[in-house]
């Protein structure tokens, strides 16, 4: 969860130090991350060059789970803001030599970091690492807990194509519930006032989600929709078999062309990656321009991170603005 | 602060407000104590012939009951004694007004030999004024797979026999068990979570847990072990015991099985009664328990089900866990956490954050009169005439911090971790002798 507030720093609508979490954030904070990731978007090779706001700034990207593209993502962010960039991989970390997370987050600590960006297999971890240390932190994944640049991305992907969120009919569907994707989309859509439905296999959607109904079957679950979130099979958080086989999912729960046809005419299909051609999605629909935001989702996730890291170099402690 | 035990002189308690479930006492009175047992309980201020050079100490109003029986404390000893030893616990559950436990199985090794009864036994006697019985395993090493030596075990002194942590989940195995065990009148206590529904969970299932991305143990978990063992226990007339339910439907399960007439019983931590899953706020692991702490549904129910007499027993579930257990995230931290130092408090204090109405009789006997009944503990859980004098004294009003810095336990692991409750011991007695004083 986004912890206590900074000192007073200007008329700032951002005023948390973390940024763990899109559950408690109001839709005023939320739509200002977008715009300002917006403004990067639009920027042109001049633009970018100019500025460096985070030069002599240190970002730590620190994972103990594996990740290529958020990973990579944030990397590209930073050092395009001119950060001094340092990843730590988990294997070959004090990690694997037994040592405890807070023990990393102290000894991390006492480099004096600005930013911290974490990934961690356990829902809750990167809040408790930012407990610990006295620079910033962003969480880049905890467990099934939240994913929250990710959700950023998602959303604003999906206001540069439609012009809105509100209002729009959303579905995510597949393994919600191994998903830090989906609870962060769920609360960062709901909260701009989208109307959602997740569909799926029963035995991955939530328990209980208010307002939210769940649909077991595809066609009905994704009929006249504006926007399509395809999840992947969350195995690395699976302890057993919720599904009986990948092909059954696919043939039940997979989105092809057919199934597709259900969706409102001009519906647009995203995905967080990496996808599982054949799995959860055809590999037509994966490579179709006209409907799928896949790679747009990619692009739009460096600025997205370019956005957050900027912020975060910005409304540093020891800069005082009237 | 604990004064130095007393010689076992003479004493006279008076002006208190006596609770003795046993006898049905509940009014002002006097308590006399000679010679180590009770002598006399009279619903005078002062007891008649008062002898000289009884120490005389007067309760100033203050509830006055058997000392607290808790049949779920883990103590260390053997093998795991650098989380709690028979010293700490002894100190600490004196403190807290508990007078007698009930230890579980689950040291290193296991107690599944007479040998390892024989050594709990002496190692308590030699340490602690604390009365200490122990359960042992019904399988041997706990593994659920070979029976234990229920008898030469029961011989030995063992009160009752449960696999501890982890529930005996082949029924086949535990009936067999079961049947066997009638012979000796063995008492069979089981947690009541299905280890094959419960794995991986960390928590109740539910909005909470959906909300904090953590793997959740559903109900049905409990009752479909607990439904399935009071058949077996029906099938085979197997006293039976099922420690610390955590649900509305195990509850309704209990009190069909007693309306059937099965010799079955349930205990319930206090940590259930006062407290429901909301409190783990922000993945907060001493808050992680097992079974897990659900819904205020289901905390109400509990409290209504120890108010009908349907639960029969509370206990702390006292677990010490090393803090290092304990300060990682939720998923990997152990279960359990600390409860001997806030027992009487959660059960007894007025005032307190949650709200429970059970009658102070029936608390009062949940505590004391009912495990001892139920474990067949002789001469405990009463204050009859030439019954041992185990007793506290205690204010339900006293307010007090939560102070770790204060702590006996060796172990920090309270989910009142800087708290302020309403109720402290101010006197406890074994034997006759004063072992704990609040000065």
């Amino acid at each position: 969860m986004n912890s206590s507030a900074l000192p007073n720093t200007a008329p700032m609508i951002w005023c948390r130090r973390h940024l763990l979490g899109i559950e408690g954030l109001s839709a005023q904070e939320i739509t200002y991350l977008l715009d300002r990731a917006e403004r990067w978007l639009d920027s042109s090779q001049e633009f970018l060059a100019a500025g460096r706001p985070l030069l002599g700034r240190t970002v730590l990207n620190f994972f103990f789970e594996e990740s290529t593209r958020t990973r990579t993502s944030f990397e590209f962010a930073a050092k395009r803001l001119g950060a001094y960039v340092i990843s730590a991989a988990q294997l070959g970390s004090s990690i694997a030599k037994g040592e405890t997370l807070i023990d990393t987050a102290t000894t991390l600590n006492a480099m004096h970091p600005d930013i911290l960006v974490v990934r961690h297999p356990c829902s809750g971890a990167v809040g408790l690492l930012a407990e610990k240390v006295s620079c910033r932190v962003i969480n880049a994944g905890d467990g099934r807990h939240e994913h929250p640049t990710q959700a950023l991305l998602d959303a604003l992907t999906i206001r540069r194509r439609k012009g809105r969120i509100a209002g729009l009919k959303i579905a995510i569907c597949g393994d919600v519930v191994h998903s830090r994707v989906a609870r962060s989309n769920i609360h960062l859509l709901h909260t701009l006032g989208a109307k959602l439905r997740l569909v799926g296999p029963a035995s991955l959607l939530p328990a209980a989600m208010d307002d939210i109904c769940c649909y077991y079957n595809m066609a009905e679950g994704i009929r006249d929709c504006d926007i399509i979130i395809m999840l992947r099979l969350q195995h690395e958080r699976m302890r057993a078999a919720y599904v009986p086989s990948l092909r059954e999912y696919f043939h039940f729960f997979g989105l092809d062309r057919k199934v597709l046809a259900h969706a409102h005419p001009d519906v647009l299909v995203m995905h967080p990656g990496p996808v599982n051609r054949g799995v959860e999605i055809d590999s037509v629909i994966v490579d179709d321009p006209e409907c799928s935001l896949i790679h747009q989702q990619v692009e739009t996730g460096v600025a997205v991170r370019m956005a957050v890291l900027d912020l975060f170099g910005d409304t540093d402690d020891a800069v005082v603005t009237l | 602060m604990s004064g130095a035990p007393r010689s076992r002189s003479d004493v006279v308690f008076v002006n208190a407000h006596i609770v003795d479930p046993a006898s049905d006492f509940n009014a002002m009175g006097s308590v006399y104590i000679r010679d180590g047992t009770i002598a006399g309980v009279a619903a005078t201020p002062e007891p008649d012939g008062f002898p000289d050079g009884a120490r005389r100490i007067d309760c100033d109003g203050n509830l006055l009951l058997p000392g607290a029986v808790d049949t779920q404390v883990f103590v260390g000893e053997p093998g795991l004694g650098h989380l709690e030893s028979f010293a700490d616990v002894g100190a600490t559950a004196l403190a807290s007004g508990v007078t007698t436990i009930v230890t579980g199985p689950n040291t290193d090794p296991v107690i599944d030999n007479g040998t390892l009864v024989d050594y709990i036994t002496r190692r308590a006697r030699d340490t602690t004024p604390l009365r200490v019985h122990t359960m042992a395993t019904l399988t041997r090493g706990a593994k659920g797979q070979k029976m234990s030596e229920i008898g030469l075990l029961a011989e030995a002194g063992a009160i009752a026999f449960s696999d501890g942590e982890q529930a005996l989940g082949d029924a086949a195995i535990l009936h067999r068990i079961m049947k066997y065990s009638t012979a000796f009148s063995a008492l069979i206590v089981q947690p009541p979570l299905d280890p094959h529904l419960s794995r991986g969970g960390v928590m109740n299932s539910g909005a909470v847990a959906t909300r904090l991305g953590l793997a959740g143990i559903p109900a049905f978990a409990e009752t479909i072990l607990l439904a399935r063992d009071l058949r077996l226990a029906a099938a085979t007339g197997a006293r039976y015991h099922s420690a610390g339910i955590a649900s509305r439907e195990a509850v309704e399960l209990i009190a069909q099985a007693k309306a059937e007439g099965l010799p079955v019983s349930c205990s319930v931590s206090a940590h259930h009664l006062t407290l429901n899953e909301e409190a783990i706020g922000n993945y907060r692991t001493f808050l992680k328990l097992s079974p897990p702490l659900r819904s205020e549904e289901d905390r109400q129910a509990l409290v209504a089900g120890v108010a009908s007499g349907v639960i029969d027993c509370i206990m702390s579930d006292h677990c010490p866990r090393d803090p290092e257990t304990k300060r990682v995230p939720f998923e990997e931290a152990a279960f359990g956490a600390i409860g001997l130092e806030t027992l009487l408090a959660q059960v007894l204090g007025r005032d307190n954050p949650w709200c429970h109405d059970i009658p102070l009789c029936r608390a009062v006997d949940a505590l004391t009169q009912r495990p001892a009944d139920i474990f067949a503990l002789p001469n405990t859980g009463r204050l009859a005439v030439g019954v041992r004098a185990d007793l506290v004294v205690f204010d339900p009003h006293q307010r007090w911090s939560v102070d770790l810095a204060l702590w006996r336990s060796r172990t920090k692991n309270t989910p009142f971790e800087g708290h302020e409750l309403n109720g402290q011991v101010c006197y406890t007695m074994v034997g006759g002798t004063i072992v704990y004083e609040r000065i």
